[in-house]
């Protein structure tokens, strides 16, 4: 292959070295008018009443919203939102007035001339105290909400999902087993921090049509969300994300766009802006939501695992619209990828006071995945076996069943481990040169399915132009991972030209076809098949009118750098660019038309799971596997941890562009490190303790390790050349296999993230005084 | 209250009447509609905003714009000229030291001026060098490298 496979630059460096990239709080447009929004102080409380009357008699302010007016819930996949509070507050920060003022200054300043008056109420920060019978309830009407009917809510309860998963008989495995470890572990909320704060602008044209430039990783999601809530028909409502600043899962759905909408409307011609701060992004944005797992292992002496029992409850915060499939997603992978005969699994988003828990690279996984890694070297050491060896026995393999009872016959996760055991010489002793610090290593694996609904579709449109060059459009975002240049690749590489030929456009409702996501790691796969489908459908129309031209049959006929040539007689060939429009006869006359492809997929045959047993034939669509290991220094007069280095190895199917696949595991590993080591968005009765950056660090240049990145492929069928996606499933490892490195070096064991140095170095301590 | 201020912007000697209160990064933005640089905390932690005044890399959403006056300043929109990119640029998208692009021109200036200062870093000094500057994309390996190159270029 030319193009696939191969280093091909970003299509958007050029755009992106010399800041001519146009981020939405880049674009500047006549009669902008802009908003701020007024917060809840408390976690929740009852709104008794909402005075604004001073704010709005200040010169520049153009009007001021309350959720009164738009009572209408939403939500993707519950409906248990608004874009402003009404009634009452769940969650501190939560939006609850928003100004409308012409300049941000004067929006800002009006914000402490508004008077709320709020009755509190009881809350609950903790989502295992939220489960209790006599805990306030954050959402007591929950029982009058629409939701998905692969969710479960529970009314009268704070559970907005209760997932089961029961495969096999688990109690009855226990029985047999010859031990059993059981283990409780807790991941707090991180933030996702993407150096762009989230921002959204509105504008409604005279004649009512609204259009929204957001900084989103999912136009057409933004577009149904907001069509629903305000009844605006979808050919009315355009929505466009001309770039984004980094994702990671916190500008999926649609977050903050419906508060400009009613101003928009109120204010036609005038577009509507709001911009987070940094201070917003850390509060109210979504979060990581926090899990507290207890994981219990039942083993043979030979090291079979019998059965796994999982109680996941996950902190979803005030709002769980999204969080709901998390809990799911989690409940899907809570076997881990190993082969398990009997799997017995709880899986709970809970409503909490709470900021919002929402979708984070990884959905899930890197949670759970802390837990269970950990819980299965516990495992090896009780029965006398290496944590490898334990791997190799239980992994999955080809042919191998998952736990929800599907067979795999695709399974790299033993090459993966083999090679990552390898790079990172497991079984190497390595001294510190220093007499107080430590060394040792870790070994983790990971795996993860795209969490998406199963009908989740994509498509792809390509245009060819008269010189042979063509555009291609996509409503995929290049949300960094670099899905602009790999879209282009598949085209390119179908057509046969070069991918200087193709312009990618993306991210606009109203010019470039349906997307379902950019989320879930499934954009490569799913978007790619569309645009492979795509650029197949023009080459077959170029194949059918090039039969005509050249009067060689079509099945040997190829296309070969920009032309259709014969695979018999090379010199019998015909330029791509003089079919673009249509076949031309020398009387003039002519056929066809333009050459316009068109793609469109959704994953086959993915159905859901039964809604008791939580098992189903094929209810996700590939599970991407991976193992890391990780080599640790500890210092132990600080406790503090000092990566030393990183192997990642994973399954791709595929790899489409080794440098930026390179790049979106080396970006999965710092997060990997940040979150396992030192980030925690710190909650006390509901108030978030550290929205800065110098209260909330991510990692910087000195905190990265040497990294080795490699890669298995074992084609994934029904993805574009062999593809599957990597970019979540590449930070799951890394928490645990830090963990489970930390204790080679110290026999400390952590089951609370982050890993900080004061954490480690108190239970060295108490390792100590024992 | 607002002060007339003159300065070199990219080459360019420019007056602007700006609010005192206003701070440079959004002076930049706004009244010269240079958007390269960006707002990431709006406190000086990110490095989103960093460009070059009279030959420091700065965080410009830390500077009251006023300050400016009689500067010289150079942006990311600067580094490009006759059409030519910086060799910085060529290479940060020749090792794909960039993701989301929104750290970049911050990221890129900061390592221009680092070069001016330290033609032949060391690879501890390029990571020291740029650990003001956040990015969440990365994992930093690849920006490392591609300001390497350039450092390794002023060798020869």
């Amino acid at each position: 292959m030319k193009f696939v496979g191969t280093s091909v630059k970003r299509v958007d460096g050029v755009k992106k070295v010399t800041g001519s990239l146009k981020y939405v709080d880049d674009i500047k447009l006549s009669k902008m008018l802009y908003v701020a929004v007024k917060r809840s102080p408390h976690p929740h409380a009852k709104i008794l009443s909402i005075n604004f009357e001073k704010a709005l008699a200040i010169k520049g302010v153009k009007d001021i919203i309350t959720g009164d007016l738009f009572t209408k819930r939403g939500g993707l996949y519950l409906e248990d939102k608004n874009f402003l509070a009404v009634g009452k507050v769940r969650y501190r920060g939560e939006a609850v007035v928003a100004v409308c003022a012409i300049s941000e200054e004067i929006a800002q300043s009006a914000l402490e001339f508004i008077d709320i008056e709020y009755e509190v109420l009881p809350a609950v920060t903790n989502a295992k105290d939220a489960m209790k019978p006599d805990s306030p309830l954050v959402h007591p009407d929950l029982g009058e909400y629409k939701w998905a009917p692969v969710f479960f809510p529970v009314p009268g309860t704070n559970i907005s999902n209760h997932y089961t998963l029961r495969k096999g008989d688990a109690k009855k495995a226990f029985e047999t087993a010859d031990f059993v470890v059981e283990n409780d572990f807790y991941v707090p909320h991180v933030q996702h921090v993407p150096i762009e704060t989230h921002t959204a602008i509105a504008q409604m044209d005279a004649d009512g049509f609204m259009t929204v430039w957001a900084s989103c990783q999912s136009p057409y999601a933004v577009r149904q969300a907001l069509s629903e809530a305000f009844d605006l028909p979808l050919n009315r409502l355009r929505v466009l994300s001309p770039a984004v600043g980094g994702g990671f899962g916190s500008k999926a759905g649609t977050t903050l766009e419906g508060i400009l909408i009613p101003f928009a409307k109120k204010f036609p011609d005038h577009p509507v802006k709001l911009t987070y701060s940094r201070q917003d992004e850390f509060e109210n944005a979504y979060v990581r939501q926090g899990l507290h797992a207890r994981i219990k292992t039942g083993v043979n002496k030979d090291g079979k695992i019998i059965a796994v029992e999982n109680e996941f409850i996950w902190d979803g915060g005030a709002y769980n619209e999204y969080g709901v499939n998390i809990a799911k997603a989690a409940g899907y992978a809570s076997a881990g990828p190993y082969d398990i005969e009997n799997v017995y699994t709880d899986s709970y988003c809970v409503y909490t006071n709470h900021p919002v828990g929402g979708p984070y690279r990884g959905f899930g996984m890197s949670e759970i995945h802390f837990g269970i890694e950990q819980n299965l070297d516990m495992v090896a050491e009780q029965i006398g076996i290496d944590p490898v060896e334990i791997r190799r026995i239980n992994g999955m393999k080809p042919g191998g069943v998952t736990g929800t009872g599907e067979v795999v016959e695709v399974a790299g996760l033993m090459e993966c481990l083999d090679i990552a055991v390898e790079e990172i010489k497991f079984y190497e002793k390595s001294e510190s040169t220093s007499p107080t610090k430590v060394r040792g290593k870790g070994i983790a694996c990971g795996w993860k399915a795209p969490s998406m609904p199963t009908n989740a579709a994509s498509s792809a449109i390509i245009k060819l132009n008269e010189d042979g060059t063509a555009h291609l459009l996509v409503s995929a975002q290049d949300i960094g991972q670099g899905s602009d240049t790999v879209m282009t690749q598949i085209a390119a590489e179908v057509l046969s030209i070069s991918p200087e030929k193709i312009t990618i456009r993306t991210g606009d409702t109203d010019q470039t076809p349906y997307e379902w996501q950019t989320v879930a790691s499934r954009i490569t796969y799913s978007a790619g098949r569309a645009v492979f489908e795509a650029a197949n459908d023009a080459m077959n129309q170029l194949l059918e009118l090039a039969q005509i031209k050249i009067g060689l049959s079509k099945r040997d006929l190829e296309l070969r750098d920009g032309y259709v040539v014969s695979k018999i007689y090379p010199d019998r060939k015909v330029a791509i660019s003089e079919l673009a429009l249509g076949l031309t006869f020398e009387d003039g006359s002519g056929i066809h038309g333009p050459i316009i492809g068109r793609g469109a997929f959704i994953p086959p045959n993915v159905r859901n799971a039964d809604k008791k047993t939580g098992l189903g034939e094929h209810p996700v669509v590939f599970w991407t596997y991976g193992a890391q290991g990780i080599e640790v220094e500890v210092d132990l007069e600080t406790g503090a941890v000092k990566i030393l280095k990183v192997v990642s190895v994973f399954d791709v199917g595929k790899v489409m562009n080794p440098q930026l696949l390179e790049g979106q595991m080396e970006g999965a590993i710092a997060q990997g490190i940040g979150t396992a080591l030192f980030e925690e968005l710190m909650l006390k009765d509901g108030k978030v303790l550290n929205p800065s950056f110098v209260d909330y660090k991510i990692p910087t240049a000195d905190d990265m390790p040497e990294m080795v990145i490699k890669f298995v492929e074992n084609p994934e069928d029904t993805g574009p050349f062999g593809a599957r996606g990597v970019a979540e499933p590449a930070m799951v490892p890394t928490a645990p296999a830090i963990a489970n490195a930390i204790y080679a070096a110290t026999g400390i064991r952590l089951n609370t993230m982050p890993l900080t140095a004061e954490r480690v170095l108190n239970a060295i301590k108490a390792k100590n005084n024992d | 209250m607002k002060t007339l201020i003159e300065f070199t912007l990219n080459g360019e000697v420019v007056e602007c009447l700006v609010d005192n209160q206003r701070t440079l990064l959004k002076m930049i933005r706004e009244d010269f509609d240079l958007t390269g640089a960006k707002e990431g905390c709006g406190a000086g932690e990110c490095g989103a905003c960093t460009i070059i005044v009279n030959g420091k890399a700065l965080n410009a959403c830390l500077v009251l714009a006023v300050e400016a006056d009689g500067t010289e300043i150079t942006t990311i929109e600067g580094l490009v000229v006759d059409g030519e990119l910086d060799p910085l640029q060529v290479s940060f998208i020749d090792n794909a030291a960039l993701q989301c692009g929104y750290c970049t021109p911050g990221m890129i200036m900061t390592a221009k001026a680092m070069l001016v200062e330290n033609p032949h870093p060391t690879e501890n000094e390029i990571r020291e060098g740029i650990s003001g500057n956040l990015c969440r994309c990365t994992g930093y390996k690849k920006i490392i490298e591609a300001i390497q190159v350039v450092a390794d270029q002023n060798k020869a």
